[in-house]
């Protein structure tokens, strides 16, 4: 099964929620740290050693300025304004490149080759039970989405899945999430939090990903968030409540469910719940 | 006539109190233009309740599409999409997603049956609208969408427009949370970033990275760490790791639960009055330190506004 954690506004909880359902999931499972604009999951699944992280690159291109006559079909052709006809010569800019491939095929002279730009990196450790993996993008680079794709490639494909997704509902999110058999909505009841938990279930729901709710940090009054999964059909599994002591413990890189027993036992049952969400919609 | 000044608030980690710092800075500041640069998940008009002005579809790239009666079923779109856009069905028939197409157009030129059409990419709306502090750019991108950077631009391209327009020279830019396209589009051109950080070991890291990200860009930071007093030794120790980097100190704002009742009532948190009031109001002293800035404050309340 795979599970994908995500709530629209940034700091709801997903991380909290990912890193403890994996440690309670009670089988094997990875734990993919997709926030790769600012992973986290490392703070709270401490890894022994340094893991020795893998490359990622794009492929860019490369243009050999011995056959290229500057004919400028290439950079007539980039959507992404990737390469610039400059004069009798042609320059590439490959920040700018989606790795799409389609310089290479259409230079009439066979001027372009690829090149590897590297845009981050990978790294795997165990945590416990849990196959901890994280993707890490290069500060100054906007790759996120490809980055995404190659850590869900390069994790265990037989095995379950919780991925910790971005914040937002953009293409980094929604890439995140796709493919997956059940997201997991970490809502929190403020009125910016139902905002947003509003746009990442608009997004999942036209991805066609199944999505039920939590409510994290919930106060005394959360008639806001409630009303609203009411309403949208969206069934909340568990509520979590704000305590102060909570956020110290999350604060210190603290671990929920081996702090409290109580915590522990939510965890535990919510990831029973969702296992049980997902195999009654996809039988898996 | 005063130099613009553009203020853009980031912090690496979501959720750290970047909007709820920001509409308090517009509130502090009386009248500027005010940015929404968050395009996915947008909040700031929550607090600010503008009345809309003018609206525009954000057409922004293209996407391949596919037209099955003329489609010979080659699969050459299958074979050169490299983004997992063009899939086999279950019938031996091919289709294109629209939702994993980057709008590379490989497909559309390739396609030996001419059966791909190259699409205008409808990416969401920008927006202009009026608030009690002024006037403000903001959007709101489709649920899922590419080109997000590119509507923060678009955004910040309204908001100078109205900067000039109006005759008001301070903007005030709410940002993204993270590090990527849309962080660096918002950032692009600032006079200065405002980092809002909280006291934990995921903001303190996820904030040097924003800090390095500046560095690149070349925009001068400063400091506020929310809800300090959760954890004051966490507290000095990002600020001694900020101060390092040449990022100065602006102020600490306390734990404080009025802020969410603030929020729910859709005003900034000094105009109510929540313990946390005062922090606020000693962090934007603190920030008019910077000569650029109170000049841009000055000019926006005193000058004539068009």
């Amino acid at each position: 099964m795979r599970l994908c954690v995500l709530s629209g506004k940034g700091g709801a909880g997903k991380t909290a929620f990912a890193v403890n359902l994996a440690l309670c999931w009670g089988r094997p499972v990875s734990l993919l740290d997709c926030d790769v604009e600012e992973p986290d999951c490392h703070i709270f699944l401490k890894p022994e050693a340094k893991a020795k992280p893998e490359e990622v690159c794009l492929s860019v291109p490369d243009i050999d300025k011995a056959l290229c006559d500057g004919c400028g079909e290439c950079s007539a052709f980039c959507q992404y304004h990737a390469l610039a006809k400059l004069g009798k010569s042609v320059v590439a800019f490959p920040e700018l490149c989606h790795s799409c491939g389609g310089c290479l095929l259409v230079c009439p002279k066979g001027a372009i080759k690829e090149t590897e730009r590297r845009i981050g990196e990978l790294s795997a450790w165990r945590f416990e039970s849990v196959n901890v993996m994280q993707g890490r993008m290069d500060v100054g680079g906007v790759s996120a989405p490809p980055l995404i794709r190659a850590l869900k490639a390069w994790a265990p494909q037989g095995q379950d899945m919780i991925i910790d997704a971005p914040p937002g509902a953009a293409c980094p999110a929604a890439t995140a999430a796709r493919g997956c058999d059940l997201a997991l909505l970490v809502c929190e009841p403020s009125p910016f939090g139902v905002n947003d938990m509003a746009i990442a279930a608009r997004m999942l729901r036209e991805m066609g990903v199944h999505f039920v709710a939590v409510l994290n940090k919930a106060g005394s009054d959360n008639s806001l968030a409630e009303g609203f999964c009411k309403s949208e059909g969206i069934a909340v599994m568990a509520k979590m409540q704000e305590r102060r002591e909570t956020a110290e413990l999350l604060s210190r890189g603290g671990l929920l469910s081996k702090h409290s027993a109580n915590d522990m036992r939510f965890f535990d049952r919510l990831g029973m719940d969702l296992r049980a969400c997902a195999f009654e919609r996809n039988g898996k | 006539m005063t130099k613009q000044f553009e203020l853009v608030v980031i912090s690496g980690k979501g959720g750290t109190g970047k909007t709820s710092v920001t509409a308090s800075l517009a509130a502090l500041a009386g009248r500027s233009v005010i940015a929404d640069c968050d395009v996915d998940a947008a909040d700031l008009h929550l607090v600010l309740s503008p009345s809309l002005v003018k609206s525009e579809r954000f057409i922004a790239g293209r996407f391949a599409s596919l037209d099955p009666a003329i489609c010979s079923k080659c699969g050459k779109c299958f074979d050169l999409c490299r983004f997992g856009a063009a899939r086999l069905e279950a019938d031996s028939h091919f289709t294109l997603d629209e939702a994993q197409c980057e709008g590379c157009g490989v497909c559309v030129r390739f396609c030996p049956a001419k059966a791909i059409s190259f699409e205008e990419r409808d990416c969401g709306e920008s927006m202009v609208s009026e608030t009690r502090f002024g006037p403000m750019a903001h959007a709101k991108l489709k649920p899922g969408g590419e080109n997000s950077g590119k509507l923060v631009s678009a955004v910040k391209e309204n908001a100078r427009e109205l900067s000039k327009g109006r005759g008001l020279p301070l903007t005030i830019i709410d940002g993204p949370p993270g590090v990527g396209c849309p962080v660096i589009a918002s950032i692009a051109g600032a006079s200065m970033a405002l980092l809002v950080a909280e006291p934990s070991l995921s903001a303190e890291h996820d904030l040097l990275r924003a800090v390095s990200l500046l560095a690149q860009f070349r925009v001068p930071g400063a400091l506020c760490v929310n809800k300090w007093d959760l954890n004051p030794e966490l507290t000095l120790k990002i600020e001694a790791a900020a101060k390092e980097k040449g990022i100065e100190l602006a102020g600490r704002i306390r734990y404080d639960s009025g802020a969410l009742q603030a929020q729910a009532q859709a005003k900034a948190i000094v105009e109510t009055d929540a313990v946390s009031a005062p922090d606020i109001r000693a962090l934007w002293d603190a920030l008019k330190r910077n000569k650029g800035l109170r000049e841009a404050a000055d000019a926006s309340v005193n000058g004539k506004e068009h």
